[in-house]
């Protein structure tokens, strides 16, 4: 696989590391109300879709950018890919 | 012996005459001959023994699709089984063998296997040796294992150099008969990037089996002008011998070139060399594969496609029989015929399927039509042929024509799905090619050459122009368009006899029907039960009949009964080549530490940890054996000072003003308030509350820290924080580099280590127990003015530092330390003699911190901050983590003090049967402990901690041993640590 990697440009997926579904950037906090509850729908409840998912990849063998690659399951055609530090922020992780 | 069916003509060179070998016997043949033209050319029939009767099979094509005439090459270690005597060039010396059989090809003992074969029919594995069951060990495996299987292996180590190449592209060309020749023209005119791949070793395909014209001249003259013409262009590669085996995602494509399979000696260049293409755009010109009809013993040598007996004719100028019949569908085969006559190979029949008019009269050829062939004879060369007239032909080839199959098989390696056409009667590339790809010619079912030469033409046309290139307006050279009819006609039903579907695998009619009737009807279940489509050649030549009989037999049409899924590879890829270098010592780059020189000089042996190459002891003196290096480097150090090369550990370097909450998030415990000069043990958990990592973090400034990692998982931690600061905290301002190969890093423990220290810190840094105590870091200088980095802390338990400088002072260091140490008899040790300190001070490594232990189980549960949100400690609060049932570390030593213990052995209470309702737990290290003089283990015992001097057993079933052990702390030496806050 090809991954297009915004800075840069396209990478062979050989050089990534690939984690799993981008959810894993929506991490609840010890101190939210039913903590317990939540770290388990976090960590262990995933939706397994066919077609269109978005995943974690990290660019191990290049500059070490987490990236969201957002790739269909059934054909690896892979439509958008962002920089997760981005993304992290539009999900309200800024702090 | 002397080349009896050569005829005048063909491509190969007379003037260079070679001589090779087959089963013992010298022959000769031609240079462009290969190993099947040339034993052809000798009259050689009989070139191998079916796999499951052993019947005696001849050479069936010309190509790499040949099923039959799988061949042993070469001698000793470069022995080179299951090889298609079709593909293989021959060359000055080769030694070919047969294979697949017990005594000489002629009399095969395993030929009674086909007396047998009412017993041996579809599915016989799984009905006959299904019982009794305690057989299947002792009686049929073995029987099974020694029947089956082709060729042989030397059991040596392949002395061959394989290589791995990386190639780019705007527009692959695969394959280069007219479609594809005429398809890298064009693209090539455009000015694109052009790779051009042909697993021939000469361009042209069918055009060089044919007696073709195209623009002008002949088919084989115009492929020589086309690729010359492609030879200059500078965006244009070609490469021959070159196999494309599978289309991978987003336009990528692998590909085997045999560099030197054609040569005598690769003279230590690569053999083959795997090749990943990335390609801009596809175009597949892989052409069609000919497919035969089945009828009675159909499987003789002797009963070959028509098409490779008009190439054997054509290219190698030979007759594959004294006396030729050719059996057809379609209007194809009648140009066998033809063809053979012209070059003066004697033609005794044409049997066509189909009522019509005789096609073209050729003199001196009977014709026949509305008929079959439903038997032959003839055991170890064909006799004779009997036709459903009645009439007996006295023939020794017999040329079948069974219509032509697009080698669709790329198009299928995403997927795809082919779809029928009734007119050609076979399958073409269906809509959902991989995307960038595109198919022209035979591949497309587009027989006609000059539908080809048009069809590649515009293909590359099309694909330069989504590339931005503009199309070179010059047009397909002229050419003729064949007839090409067909009317579908699969196996002859007036034969009684068994009618062979796959050559290669054994299957007949009757197996195909048998699976129908006993539900394996889809084409998948048909394929497993039967082995149909299976081996070197995946059932090229006999899938689409197979099919075809399937589909009859349920009475349903063949795109109801589908086709089985094309995966790659499109033809066999020899492990060598997969592997490329990456093999023994080269599998993988190892890495060496800063001391490896010093230590190579000074009787070290090496062992790998992770990708590490670390020193495990240094041999002294007479010592006979590695317990008495380990145990005099233990005892030594603990007496007075030893050193061991600690680089390895994984460096993490960390600054920004939000350095401290980055740690806090990683480690379970607090380093928030860490001192500035302090040095601190922390664990690390993963979300789920399961130990990933522990290690000690030193601040050197308000917003500067160093973090150690374990060696093994230096590269998973550091991507880790990486996690956390990209994805989960994107804005907090910390930075973090690797610097594991920044310093060289030295542990120096032991009583003495502090007087070895002082003889090289320079004198402005105190190093008192006041000044410097456990776990203090600083940044100091050494030998006057080289900087420095100092660490008091310990892994041995013993008063001991670790002390880093840059990398390039690492060889310098080393020596520095032991000269400086001399006078208190300073030691070197290695990984062993670390190992035994540890376990004498119950500290844990990989061995305990399996990815199944939590710091509960470690027995560090209190360390895990509740204060603080930070990776794991939420779900490490789960009550089964946290119930008094789970596994504790404990020491373990055994009652015997005689008695050695086994890493891996189980515990169970004494009296218990070993069981896995009675496991307690496992034994994770063991050592001999020279300070305590006897052997200590650690390991997990259930409720472990709240049985101190119990006696349990440490039994290990694999080692049949039985050991009583008594249940201890796992601090071994010195519980209080005394030692190293001295």
């Amino acid at each position: 696989m090809i991954i297009n990697h915004p800075l840069l440009g396209p990478r062979d997926s050989s050089e990534f590391y690939h984690l799993g579904d981008a959810t894993l950037i929506d991490r609840p906090n010890r101190e939210d109300v039913n903590a317990a509850e939540a770290f388990y729908e976090y960590l262990y409840v995933r939706d397994n879709p066919a077609g269109k998912y978005c995943e974690l990849w990290y660019h191990e063998q290049g500059d070490r950018s987490w990236l969201v690659v957002t790739r269909d399951t059934t054909t690896h055609e892979i439509s958008e890919v962002k920089l997760a530090s981005d993304e992290a922020r539009a999900r309200g992780r800024s702090v | 012996m002397t080349q009896d069916m050569r005829l005048d003509g063909g491509l190969v060179d007379r003037s260079r005459t070679i001589s090779f070998s087959w089963n013992g016997k010298t022959m000769q043949g031609y240079q462009g001959d290969t190993l099947a033209a040339a034993l052809l050319a000798n009259g050689v029939k009989l070139v191998g023994r079916s796999f499951k009767y052993h019947r005696p099979r001849g050479i069936f094509s010309a190509g790499s699709e040949e099923p039959n005439a799988l061949v042993q090459l070469r001698k000793g270690a470069y022995q080179e089984p299951n090889t298609r005597a079709t593909v293989a060039e021959l060359f000055e010396g080769l030694e070919a063998t047969s294979q697949n059989h017990k005594g000489t090809l002629e009399f095969d003992f395993l030929a009674m296997n086909d007396l047998a074969s009412p017993f041996l029919s579809a599915g016989f594995y799984y009905k006959t040796f299904m019982w009794p069951r305690a057989f299947w060990e002792k009686v049929y495996e073995p029987f099974i294992r020694s029947a089956a299987g082709l060729g042989a292996l030397s059991g040596e180590t392949d002395p061959d150099v394989y290589d791995k190449g990386y190639l780019h592209c705007d527009v692959l060309v695969i394959g280069s008969g007219p479609a594809g020749l005429s398809a890298a023209l064009a693209a090539g005119r455009s000015g694109a990037e052009v790779l051009l791949c042909d697993e021939d070793n000469v361009f042209g395909g069918r055009l060089n089996a044919e007696t073709f014209k195209v623009g002008g001249t002949s088919g084989v003259e115009w492929a020589r002008n086309a690729v010359a013409e492609l030879e200059v262009m500078d965006n244009v590669r070609i490469m021959s011998r070159t196999t494309v085996y599978g289309a991978f995602d987003h336009g990528i494509y692998g590909a085997l070139e045999r560099k030197t399979d054609h040569l005598r000696s690769a003279n230590g260049k690569p053999r083959n060399i795997a090749w990943k293409i990335y390609s801009g755009r596809a175009i597949l010109c892989a052409g069609a594969t000919e497919r035969s009809i089945a009828f009675g013993n159909n499987d003789r040598p002797g009963v070959m496609l028509a098409g490779s007996v008009r190439a054997y004719a054509n290219r190698w100028g030979v007759a594959t029989g004294k006396s030729i019949a050719v059996f057809t569908n379609n209007d194809d085969g009648w140009r066998t015929a033809s063809d053979l006559v012209e070059v003066g190979a004697n033609v005794a029949a044409v049997i066509d399927s189909r009522e019509i008019e005789p096609f073209m009269n050729i003199p001196g050829v009977s014709v026949t039509v509305g008929a079959g062939v439903c038997d032959t004879t003839g055991r170890k060369a064909l006799k004779s042929v009997t036709l459903t007239t009645g009439q007996t032909l006295d023939v020794d080839c017999l040329a079948v024509a069974g219509g032509w199959s697009p080698n669709v098989h790329l198009t299928c390696h995403q997927r795809g799905r082919p779809s029928w056409r009734e007119d050609i009667a076979a399958f073409v590339p269906g809509g959902d090619l991989p995307p960038g790809m595109s198919v022209a010619g035979a591949a497309n079912g587009v027989y006609g050459t000059r539908a080809c030469l048009v069809e590649g033409r515009a293909a590359a046309n099309a694909a330069v122009k989504e590339l931005g290139f503009t199309a070179s307006r010059k047009g397909a050279d002229k050419a003729e368009d064949e007839p090409a009819n067909i009317t579908a006609y699969w196996h002859v039903k007036e034969s009684t006899k068994r009618a062979w579907v796959d050559l290669q695998n054994d299957v007949t009619t009757k197996d195909v029907k048998q699976a129908e009737q006993e539900g394996f009807r889809s084409v998948e279940h048909l394929k497993r039960y039967t082995t149909m489509g299976m081996a070197t050649d995946q059932g090229k030549t006999a899938n689409v009949l197979g099919l075809a009989i399937m589909a009859e037999a349920r009475g349903k049409s063949i795109p109801e009964t589908g086709t089985t899924i094309f995966r790659p590879p499109y033809s066999p890829v020899p492990f060598g080549a997969l592997a490329g270098r990456s093999k023994g010592k080269d599998f993988q780059p190892y890495r060496i530490t800063p001391s490896d020189k010093w230590a190579r000089e000074n009787g070290a042996s090496f062992v790998e940890t992770g990708p590490w190459l670390r020193a495990e002891w240094y041999v002294k003196g007479d010592e006979k054996g590695w317990r008495d290096s380990v145990d005099r480097e233990v005892i030594e150090t603990r007496k007075s000072v030893g050193i061991c090369d600690v680089t390895t550990l994984g460096k993490i370097d960390i600054q920004g003003r939000d350095a401290a909450k980055l740690l806090n998030m990683a480690y379970a415990n607090g380093f928030a308030k860490l001192p500035v000069g302090k040095t601190r043990y922390g664990i690390m958990l993963r979300e789920d509350g399961i130990c990933m990592d522990d290690g000690t973090t030193a601040r050197l400034g308000e917003n500067h820290f160093v973090m150690t990692t374990t060696t093994v998982n230096a590269v998973a931690i550091y991507r880790h924080l990486d996690f956390i600061r990209q994805c989960l905290y994107p804005d907090w301002d910390v930075h973090i580099m690797s610097v594991t190969d920044s310093w060289a890093q030295y542990a120096v423990a032991g009583p003495n280590s502090r007087n070895l220290l002082y003889k090289i810190v320079d004198e402005e840094f105190d190093l008192s127990n006041e000044a410097f105590p456990f776990m203090a870091c600083a940044d100091i200088t050494i030998c006057g003015g080289i900087p420095a980095r100092l660490f008091r802390i310990s892994f041995s338990g013993e008063l001991a530092y670790e002390i880093a400088v840059p990398s390039r002072y690492g060889d310098s260091l080393i020596r520095i330390l032991h000269k400086a140490g001399k006078e208190f008899n300073v030691v070197p040790y290695g990984l062993e003699a670390l190992s035994v300190m540890r376990i004498e001070k119950g500290h844990a490594v990989a061995s305990e911190l399996t990815g199944q232990t939590t710091a509960q189980n470690l027995g560090m549960g209190r360390m895990i901050s509740k204060k603080k949100d930070c990776i794991g400690n939420i779900l490490s609060e789960r009550e089964y983590m946290n119930s008094d049932e789970i596994w504790n570390l404990v020491g373990l030593q055994p009652v015997d003090k005689a008695m050695k213990l086994d890493g891996g052995s189980h515990f169970i209470n004494k009296g218990d049967a070993p069981r896995m309702d009675t496991d307690l737990g496992w034994m994770t290290s063991v050592a001999y402990s020279p300070t305590l003089g006897h052997h200590i283990g650690l390991g997990f015992v259930k409720a472990g901690s709240s049985r101190m001097g119990d006696v349990i057993r440490a039994w290990d079933g694999v080692r049949k041993k039985d050991v009583e052990v008594e249940i201890v702390s796992a601090h071994f030496f010195d519980p209080d640590g005394e030692r190293l806050r001295g």
